[in-house]
């Protein structure tokens, strides 16, 4: 029997496309000072949250981002059937102790910054499968877990180079309904790991680009849709850099998606403070979209979105071995129909 | 090589040669400018301790052990203060070279690892990044003074 619900080679369209019914972003200080700081639903004041730790910080925020949205629709964390989350530590920490305390059936993802997207795409899949009626997707990131576990300690007086990003301090919790009112989710497009041999690790950007331009080409490809069908196709954590790199890729693959192209990274925070490049991180895709972009779409002022959330899959370890970077990106495209 | 591994090959040169194009160059003139200004101020306050303590009578050897002790101890309590990472920022080799950013490198693990506890996060990462220097510079020091025993005496 083939594949009635899969479209080409990479690509997934719902039969019963799930509703996006209520979301949530939280988000550090200075990403609540960036310029979309009104747009999120609670900015924090500092990086500990009255924790002991930045992990336990981190994951209080996760756990907070997924009670609230669903309290925005009266419900409660146990109101839901499923619980998707991945975040960037090791073994996914800030999401597993998350879900400790949300104490619903949970699967932990790691898709890098593209947790967002995979978040979605898997419930998605979950609902139009017709397994659950509602599911959560969420992430997080915390600059000081990350820097901490990919970088060099938080005091150390390290120079940043211009094409080396800022890790965001946010999550972003989304709840997936099989019936509800509001935008849905009409079809994902899941992403091949891409590796162009990049190894500089102060320019994400640069790795992950190759791989969100071909996951954005192949959704085309399989869809049939035309660029301009989206009112916005944004990318996860690119940066300046990778963002100038994936237009010089759209034009390769004679794609033109611009002016409707943007990148989450680019938009978090404006250019005077200080993040070089821009933001990265899971939860600069999740804030992004839990807040300001679901909040434009929700309005009508973007009716057709396409999330591409990009990921960069090396370790510490790898890095140190030699290991080049490996990219991924999966698209989830958000539409009022 | 196979067809389509010479393909990938070549496809990797060539977006490696795409992001040299785009990626922004460091400033490297204003960096060297300030890693040369801070730097020389770093060893400026360390020639200022000297010869406040060679004013107190105290010999050229103490002394110069005593004014890298108290340089060590102004490095650590700026990186303790939350000041020298900015510092590192603006100054870059500036203040990583001279003794001062040793003591941050130690400082700045050691505050870092202190909530895995003191066993198996301050004791087993203080010296996570000034590691390879200490190791490095021993294996030196064994080197130079072998040297000297079989060449010089």
């Amino acid at each position: 029997m083939p594949a009635l619900k899969k479209r080409g080679q990479q690509s997934l369209m719902f039969k019963n496309p799930p509703f996006i019914t209520s979301w949530a972003s939280l988000v550090g200080p200075k990403e609540g000072e960036g310029p979309w700081g009104p747009h999120f639903d609670k900015v924090f004041e500092d990086y500990l949250l009255n924790e002991e730790s930045w992990e336990k910080a981190e994951t209080k925020m996760l756990r907070e981002a997924v009670i609230m949205s669903l309290s925005k629709q009266g419900l409660k964390p146990g109101d839901a059937e499923l619980f998707l989350a991945g975040d960037l530590l090791n073994q996914i920490i800030s999401s597993s102790y998350a879900a400790r305390e949300i104490n619903i059936p949970f699967l932990g993802l790691y898709g890098a910054c593209s947790t967002m997207a995979e978040s979605l795409l898997v419930g998605a899949v979950m609902i139009d499968g017709g397994f659950y009626q509602r599911v959560v997707a969420a992430t997080s990131s915390h600059h000081y877990t990350a820097e901490r576990q990919f970088r060099s300690p938080i005091e150390q007086g390290v120079q940043k180079v211009p094409s080396s990003q800022w890790t965001a301090t946010a999550a972003g919790s989304v709840v997936l309904q099989s019936t509800g009112a509001g935008a849905r989710i009409t079809c994902a497009t899941v992403g091949k790991v891409v590796d162009m041999g990049q190894t500089d690790a102060a320019n994400m950007g640069g790795a992950m680009a190759p791989a969100a331009a071909d996951t954005i080409k192949m959704h085309f490809k399989d869809t049939g849709r035309k660029t301009d069908y989206y009112d916005l196709i944004v990318t996860g954590d690119l940066g300046a850099v990778g963002m100038a790199l994936a237009h010089e890729l759209f034009i390769k693959d004679g794609l033109v998606p611009s002016p409707n192209y943007s990148d989450c990274g680019v938009l978090l925070y404006d250019g005077l403070q200080g993040v070089d490049s821009g933001g990265s991180g899971c939860g600069c895709a999740g804030c992004m979209l839990a807040g300001p972009l679901l909040h434009k779409v929700k309005n009508g002022e973007i009716n057709r979105l396409l999330l591409v959330a990009t990921g960069a899959l090396m370790s510490p370890t790898s890095t140190f071995q030699g290991e080049s970077i490996p990219g991924i990106a999966h698209a989830v495209a958000i539409e009022n129909l | 090589m196979s067809m389509d591994e010479k393909l990938k090959t070549t496809q990797q040169e060539e977006y490696h040669h795409l992001v040299n194009r785009i990626k922004p160059k460091p400033p490297v003139l204003q960096n060297c400018i300030w890693a040369f200004v801070v730097g020389g101020l770093i060893c400026v306050v360390g020639q200022l301790i000297l010869n406040y303590l060679l004013g107190m009578g105290i010999n050229k050897q103490d002394a110069g052990s005593l004014d890298a002790i108290i340089m060590v101890f102004l490095g650590a309590l700026f990186t303790g203060l939350g000041i020298y990472d900015d510092l590192g920022q603006k100054a870059g080799a500036g203040s990583i070279v001279p003794i001062t950013g040793f003591a941050n490198v130690i400082v700045a693990s050691a505050m870092e690892f202190k909530k895995e506890g003191y066993i198996f996060g301050v004791g087993a990462k203080i010296f996570s990044i000034a590691g390879p220097t200490l190791v490095f510079g021993f294996v030196a020091s064994v080197a130079i003074g072998l040297i000297k025993l079989w060449l010089i005496q």
